[in-house]
């Protein structure tokens, strides 16, 4: 539980000539070469997937992940289509796709998977698994680029993508499919003339490579937008892999870079980076955009979620409170918002006391797990064991923003509104998380809480 | 030889969902219907051309799209399968057409002694792009002609507007010199849509058209204007008016498709006809033709 991890994490070129003619140019044989180290570097890594974020993909209806076990085509790029054809066989962890999807649609996003035969696995992805995973030692997971998504949007799908990482235990490469600077020459050129397209865009390039070979990836994702203005032709995805990239690494600041190569194909700036998550010991971040949680966007404009939403967001209950401030009050805006007047913590000496902690979420007010009763009051089936990871998940929230951790919670309270039902799924969840940090616990049967939720906890930690 | 004319050319919309909503037997998915009112209006196009005779669809879709050029297919035999990336639950279509390849060369050639940069694309394993196959299919579903695909070169994302549309408008002039001395009566396809917003959600069914409607009232006022100018005849209006268009309707006729259209029917002062306009997944689309065989020597 909870094991899971990004081990390695890469940008490389979409273009197909590192696979098809890179004996035509030094720089593509650069590239390839690059490509068949990153290679080297994941064999000998303890990776079990490869998540591939391309930009080739464009989605409209939110995000899709490919699903079919085992995509097969011949793919032809689209303007290079006289360097060859590739014949791709794929190996899909579907497992992780179909659970990211959900994870996607829990956290608020559209998302949806595809396992069609034909379907047209986009050239920056097979060029990227032909080779990076030649042999598909390792299975891979490729979402789309959503042409609409806005950096919340990209944040929140790679947290949710995190939250499967750490729930399987995956040992997880991630790979940002994309040009740096994408203006291509717009004639035909000889393979020896090929250069980078202009001063600007070489100059740009250098500066973003100095920036990820001193693993500074969230300064690359806050300068994104300005990036794309700079150096990007306007498609119709912008320069958003590094905003997955970063959340994907928690927006760190302080991972080692290595810059494998870095080329132009036909004008375009191609790089092979790899950002390894050791800490390079230089100072972190200056995370200055919304960390969001859930995305709340305006996804629901056609007022049709499907018939089964991961989630129920509750419409009713009580009023919500912003949290009290005061002295030595602890409050964040990644946790729920009160019921009442009251903070989300106070500092005491050594000891931080949490409010009541349940499993609603920040943002959105949704309940993991689904509500215990409607807005009538009449009683829904829900999960016990959700409900108890989120409140685990806001505790833990709540204590980071007070300088603590999870390990050092020292005193729990438990409150259950159906004890005969969820005492063992709680447990469980319990054994999973707090269990293994040894606290003392006491659990209480109750009758209500003031929101249609199954379990809550009273918390007390060192600081 | 008798000299090759444009019988007609038409702004033929290449959404999947008019494809899915008829459920050709090419198709995988199955659908409830919907859309009716452009699918009836494709209908209304196909009647008006039903007596027309001609030899060949020329096709400019913006969903091939080219960096490095204008590309032509330059293969006689296309079959494969085309699924839609990104509503590969709706079009999963089996297609088998035949490429008029002398044609697309004579085009290509004209182009390029223009000036442009343009390539034929002869890898047998290229799979046709769903705009091209859904926007001949719908004008002709019985694919008994052959066609010219011509990829949408992306001048407007790496210059502007105004390039892209001199560099389409070039292409037009050199598409209708090349099918002039071809001899060939050539039907004209500009696939594309109006107004481009898409809304991010989709219904279950994808069909229920309870829910289908323009994206914004800005969008509607710019499809009803674009259409009005079609349907008065004013085509250099059109062109004038694109830049704004395109960037406030986040417009198709991004890809030069219409300006294309209309230049290689000599930016035509003639009217068009409007057989169909409606919605989809928030889009404007338009079905248009200008019936060019009806005007005689101009």
């Amino acid at each position: 539980m909870m094991s899971g991890e990004i081990v390695k994490s890469l940008i490389v070129p979409a273009h197909p000539h590192p696979v098809l003619c890179p004996e035509k140019n030094e720089g593509w044989q650069n590239i390839r070469d690059a490509y068949d180290e990153a290679r080297r570097q994941i064999e000998e890594s303890d990776a079990d997937l490869i998540i591939i974020y391309s930009t080739l993909w464009p989605s409209v209806i939110g995000h899709q992940i490919q699903a079919d076990p085992n995509p097969e085509w011949v793919m032809v790029d689209a303007d290079f289509h006289d360097l060859g054809s590739i014949h791709y066989s794929l190996r899909i962890d579907t497992d992780f796709a179909h659970a990211w999807n959900k994870a996607n649609i829990s956290r608020g996003l559209e998302s949806r998977t595809v396992a069609y035969d034909g379907f047209p696995v986009d050239v920056g992805s097979v060029v990227a698994l032909e080779l990076l995973n030649p042999d598909n030692r390792i299975p891979a997971v490729i979402c789309s680029t959503n042409v609409y998504s806005n950096r919340s949007e990209t944040t929140v799908l790679a947290k949710a993508c995190m939250d499967v990482v750490k729930s399987q235990g995956k040992k997880a490469v991630a790979v940002s499919v994309m040009s740096l600077s994408n203006r291509m020459f717009t004639e035909p050129i000889e393979p020896h003339e090929d250069r980078i397209h202009s001063l600007k865009d070489d100059e740009w390039n250098r500066k973003i490579l100095e920036f990820l070979s001193e693993g500074r990836l969230e300064d690359i994702g806050q300068l994104s937008r300005t990036i794309h203005n700079q150096i990007r032709v306007k498609k119709v995805v912008a320069f958003k892999p590094m905003w997955w990239l970063s959340a994907m690494n928690d927006n760190r600041n302080d991972l080692t870079g290595e810059v494998l190569a870095y080329e132009p194909i036909h004008g375009a700036g191609a790089a092979v980076v790899v950002l390894n998550p050791e800490s390079n010991g230089t100072g972190d971040k200056e995370y200055d955009e919304d960390d969001v949680e859930f995305y709340g966007g305006d996804r629901d404009v056609l007022d049709s979620k499907g018939d089964e939403p991961a989630i129920q967001v509750s419409n009713s209950g009580p009023a919500l409170y912003d949290p009290v401030e005061g002295k030595n009050a602890v409050n964040t805006n990644k946790a729920p918002k009160p019921v009442g007047a009251y903070p989300h913590a106070r500092r005491e000496g050594d000891l931080i006391y949490l409010s009541g902690v349940g499993p609603r979420q920040p943002g959105d007010n949704s309940i993991p797990g689904g509500p215990i009763k409607d807005k009538n009051g009449n009683p829904l089936d829900y999960d016990i064991k959700a409900q108890t990871r989120a409140v685990v998940e806001n505790i833990s929230r709540i204590l980071e923003e007070a300088g603590s951790s999870l390990d050092k919670v020292i005193d729990v309270t438990s409150f259950l509104v159906d004890m005969d039902r969820d005492f063992s799924g709680y447990n469980e969840v319990w054994a999973e998380t707090l269990g293994k940090i040894g606290p003392t616990r006491t659990t209480l049967a109750i009758r209500a809480l003031p929101t249609p939720i199954a379990v809550e906890m009273k918390v007390i930690a060192k600081a | 030889m008798a000299k090759g004319s444009i019988v007609a050319g038409c702004l033929a919309p290449h959404p999947p969902h008019l494809v899915y909503a008829d459920n050709p037997e090419q198709n995988e998915p199955v659908s409830e219907g919907g859309w009716e009112q452009l699918r009836w209006g494709y209908e209304r196009l196909r009647d008006s051309l039903k007596d027309v005779e001609y030899d060949v669809i020329v096709v400019l879709s913006p969903h091939w799209q080219t960096y490095v050029g204008t590309h032509f297919i330059g293969v006689e035999k296309c079959a494969s399968k085309s699924v839609d990336p990104v509503f590969p639950n709706l079009f999963r279509f089996n297609y088998d057409l035949t490429i008029d390849v002398d044609l697309a060369r004579a085009i290509h050639d004209q182009a390029k002694s223009e000036g442009m940069s343009v390539k034929m694309m002869e890898n047998p394993d290229f799979r046709v792009d769903y705009g091209t196959i859904v926007s001949c299919h719908m004008v002709r579903p019985e694919w008994d002609k052959p066609i010219v695909s011509i990829s949408s070169n992306r001048g407007l994302s790496y210059y502007s507007v105004e390039v892209m549309q001199e560099m389409m408008l070039e292409l037009g002039r050199s598409t209708a010199k090349a099918i002039e001395e071809s001899g060939k009566k050539c039907l004209l396809l500009a696939s594309n849509s109006l107004s481009h917003r898409h809304f991010v959600t989709e219904t279950n069914p994808p069909e229920d058209m309870s829910k289908e409607h323009i994206t914004s009232h800005a969008m509607h006022l710019w499809d009803m204007r674009m259409i009005d100018l079609m349907r008065s005849g004013k085509s250099q209006q059109i062109i004038n008016e694109m830049p704004e268009f395109c960037e406030q309707a986040i417009a198709e006729s991004d890809g030069g498709a219409l300006t294309w259209l209309l230049s290689a029917m000599d930016i035509p002062s003639q009217p068009a006809t409007l057989h169909g306009y409606g919605t989809i997944i928030g889009t404007g689309n338009a079905i248009m033709e200008w019936p060019c065989h009806t005007w005689g020597e101009q």
